[in-house]
């Protein structure tokens, strides 16, 4: 996800100039915050906020400066990283249900902040999670908002009480009070208002915000707001607070390369929670919002742990634990890879997923390009071999290859580069497996860097130190903390490297498998 | 742009410039950055500063380009030209010698008027059938857009027809009929639920040269610029389109509570639709959509129309002068 990945890029760099500094000067701190205050004003952070975030972390950093600690550039890091987890609220919030169903949830925002959509999104997930949500159609206002959020509905299989056709026609709180009746008839057990998009000045529909929220007593507000949103975050989000005072915020359309600053702006300026943040036009793109996750992110240490949140719900541990025993008796075979890779694609898109490895500002261009069919081809290549050829590539000889390449309807140079890609990363599977560090040049920890039909990159040119001053605080965090430094170095600086990564060695395959799929 | 709100630059300038009536001579809200026992980020910020009692500004001083520099960067001018237009008054006040707000502030106008004078609003809609391609990310506003642009056609006479290119959004051919309906426009729908936007469109152009309509109008869906197939398939739309008639006007829709990230969205929706005009909606709203500004400059693209609300009327040409003077307050 490229969520912020320009204000990683900016703070990067401005990040990077004291990094060869054994000592931070005073002019060098306030030299790093003036390039901290431009980046996060042209990812469009609310000035206020950028004044009192820079002002936080010049004191702290100054703090840093006078007691002449070592490696000053990770202090800033780690203090850069402090503050915009603490301005992003701190702690996961999750939803608050009520203790006496239906838990009522009311959707309030600017038109075209993607409320409709969020709703159905929200269904699903809530479906998901095993309740039953009932979609009430409130948003009378917008040509046709009532059919929308009846297909919306029917996508995500939820109920929707919509007894307006709407077009300007019925009163929205009518239709939330008798909904939220509705539900209680019906025993759904979570009610979820849509209401018109309206502008933070338009004292009239505000106030029917409000009148809707007095009738309906909900347990949650969720103000829904535009990701690419620029400093009106800030006014919009305050008149939404004095209207309606939503108790949480729903970021949506995170998959752009919008900064995000309206998300620091919001969380910082209304001290409400950002809960959930919507990253595509599917149902399924939607995902509880981590502070920590996404500091991370803006900093590019990535989000491994939303990465292997999803790989642990699509991959079975079983076979895991099958599968890097192979790697380490050197039995994996084609077959497996076929079934790795499968199992890949169910955790969703490639690209999303790399995107959220440290390390992946780097290849964002790349990532760009990535063209998932690519599985698909590397699929069908593996799939016109026959079993034996599957589990013994040593058996592909020339004519076999020529047969695999018509059979698949790619070339002989395809199957050969597979063929070779596979054999490398089984290699060094197997040293990884065994407790070793890969002998890749330029690799670096950093998973799944090297890029497909672009040539290896050298840039962790430190050997195994992570170049990112960002992921060698972490990793110094993590020492720090008293864990033992695993031998692999992907991701160790995660706090993952104790018992539970051992037995699950997701990361490493994902890594290896990337490796594999980007040629 | 009807009356100002207390967020509005204008308001924000007022006060700058000593517009205000009050006298008070409390002192000039310190910048946060500068004061030592800022509080912690995590608590809300203070309320906004009471829109009365703000020191009547006689001359031009520091805190005058302060308060300036954040009266630009809130309307979303962006840090470049910020910077940029700062400079250039800063350079100005010097030369003329004044030390007068007033002078600054309509200096000011000038300079925003003088940035987006430079290109040329006005549509071209001369060939027959014009064919008007409206293009957009999520959210911002096209079928809305679409909706009164149809009105504002017709209400010189001419006739039109709309393609509701749109078939990916639940309900959005249904949102468009309504809003063809107002206007008293023709519309062609797809014949299936998820049909192909490109033969929509194909199908709306021609149906426009079989009956002799003047204008066509395509809609098509939202799509986030960074999303490489449906930016192709953006292109596919537009090449055929091509082969029935060239297109008059390809209109990209940026809203104006958009950020920075609308630079972003011009640049990539002019590469991929070759984009020839803007237009910016919700400016009804407390948004003042001055990143405009970089993307004119930036893309070349002129502000063609400008949506101002939710009633089929609240469309307009663009006006730089009356914009400025919008943004402005003089």
């Amino acid at each position: 996800m490229a969520t912020f990945a320009s204000l990683s890029d900016r703070l990067t760099a401005a990040l990077a100039n004291l990094r060869n500094k054994g000592r931070l000067s005073p002019a060098d701190v306030d030299a790093t915050v003036r390039e901290i205050r431009r980046a996060l004003l042209e990812a469009d952070v609310n000035l206020d906020v950028v004044k009192q975030f820079t002002a936080a972390v010049r004191e702290r950093a100054l703090e840093a400066a006078a007691s002449q600690a070592l490696n000053p550039a990770q202090q800033v890091v780690q203090i850069v990283n402090d503050e915009l987890i603490s301005i992003l609220g701190g702690q996961q919030r999750r939803l608050a249900f009520a203790k006496n169903p239906p838990t009522v949830i009311m959707l309030a925002g600017l038109q075209g902040a993607g409320k409709t959509t969020l709703a159905g999104k929200l269904a699903r997930w809530l479906t998901g999670e095993g309740h039953r949500p009932l979609l009430v159609a409130a948003d009378l206002q917008r040509p046709n908002a009532v059919t929308q959020l009846q297909i919306v509905g029917e996508q995500a299989g939820a109920t929707v009480y919509a007894p307006e056709p709407g077009n300007g026609v019925g009163d929205p709180v009518r239709v939330a009070e008798d909904g939220v009746r509705y539900a209680i008839d019906r025993q759904h057990d979570v009610v979820l208002i849509d209401t018109a998009g309206r502008l933070g000045v338009d004292a009239d529909m505000m106030k029917q915000a409000a009148d809707i929220r007095k009738a309906t007593e909900p347990d949650e507000v969720l103000f829904v707001i535009d990701a690419m949103i620029g400093q009106d975050a800030v006014a919009t989000a305050r008149a939404f607070q004095e209207g309606v005072d939503f108790t949480g915020v729903v970021l949506t359309k995170l998959d752009g390369d919008a900064r995000g600053g309206a998300a620091l702006s919001v969380a910082s300026v209304t001290g409400r929670p950002i809960i959930f943040a919507s990253t595509g036009e599917r149902l399924e793109d939607f995902e509880p919002f981590h502070p920590d996750r996404m500091a991370s992110r803006i900093l590019d240490l990535g989000d491994i742990l939303t990465l292997i949140e999803q790989a642990q719900r699509a991959f079975d541990e079983e076979e895991a634990r099958k599968v890097a025993e192979k790697f380490a008796t050197d039995s994996f075979t084609l077959e497996d890879f076929l079934q790795q890779m499968q199992q890949l694609k169910n955790m969703g898109s490639i690209k999303k997923m790399i995107g959220m490895l440290p390390g992946a500002r780097g290849m964002r261009e790349q990532l760009d390009n990535f063209d998932e069919k690519e599985i698909v081809r590397t699929e069908a290549i593996i799939q016109s071999m026959t079993p034996a050829e599957r589990r013994n590539p040593k058996l592909l000889n020339g004519s076999r290859r020529l047969r695999i390449a018509r059979g698949s309807g790619m070339t002989v140079t395809d199957v050969n580069q597979l063929v070779q890609r596979f054999e490398q990363a089984a290699k060094m599977m197997k040293t990884v497996a065994k407790g070793g560090v890969p002998q890749v040049p330029g690799m670096g920890p950093v998973p799944g860097a090297s890029y497909r039909g672009k040539p290896q990159k050298k840039k962790a040119t430190g050997g195994s130190r992570s170049g990112n001053p960002a992921k060698r605080a972490a990793e110094n965090a993590a020492l720090a903390a008293g864990k033992k430094e695993p031998a692999s170095a992907g991701g160790s600086g995660f706090g993952l490297g104790g018992g539970a990564g051992k037995g699950a060695p997701s990361e490493e395959d994902l890594a290896a498998l990337q490796r594999l799929l980007g040629r | 742009m009807a009356e100002r709100t207390p967020w509005s630059l204008a308001g924000r300038l007022r006060n700058l410039f000593g517009g205000g009536g009050s006298t008070a001579d409390a002192p000039a809200e310190a910048p946060a950055d500068t004061s030592p026992d800022a509080p912690a980020p995590t608590t809300t910020l203070a309320p906004p500063p009471a829109p009365v009692p703000v020191p009547l500004k006689r001359v031009i001083d520091e805190d005058t380009w302060d308060e300036l520099e954040a009266a630009l960067i809130s309307a979303d001018f962006g840090p470049r030209i910020t910077e940029e237009t700062i400079e250039d008054l800063k350079a100005k006040v010097d030369r003329f010698r004044t030390t007068d707000p007033r002078d600054l502030q309509r200096m000011l106008r000038e300079s925003i008027e003088e940035r987006l004078a430079k290109f040329d609003p006005t549509l071209r809609l001369t060939e027959r059938p014009a064919v008007v391609l409206v293009v957009g990310v999520n959210g911002v506003g096209k079928t809305t857009t679409i909706g009164k642009f149809a009105n504002f056609v017709r209400n010189y006479g001419r006739s039109v027809v709309i393609g509701a290119a749109d078939t990916f959004r639940a309900a959005a051919v249904e949102q468009l009929a309504t809003w063809a309906e107002r206007a008293g426009a023709e519309i062609v729908r797809p014949q299936h639920q998820g049909q192909d936007p490109a033969s929509v469109a194909f199908q709306t152009v021609e149906h426009a040269k079989r009956n002799g309509i003047e204008i066509v109008i395509i809609d098509t869906a939202g799509r986030l610029h960074t999303k490489s197939g449906l930016m192709d398939e953006m292109s596919k739309i537009k090449r055929v389109i091509e082969k029935q008639a060239p297109i008059a006007e390809v209109l990209l829709v940026l809203d104006a509570t958009t950020g920075q990230n609308g630079l972003l969205q011009a640049e990539a929706f002019l590469e991929t639709a070759g984009v020839t005009g803007l237009v910016l909606t919700k400016l009804d709203g407390s948004a003042k959509g001055g990143f405009v500004l970089a993307v004119q400059e930036r893309t070349g693209l002129p502000v063609k129309l400008i949506g101002q609300g939710e009633r089929i009327g609240d469309l307009t040409g663009f006006t730089p002068h009356v914009f400025a003077q919008n943004l402005v307050g003089v």
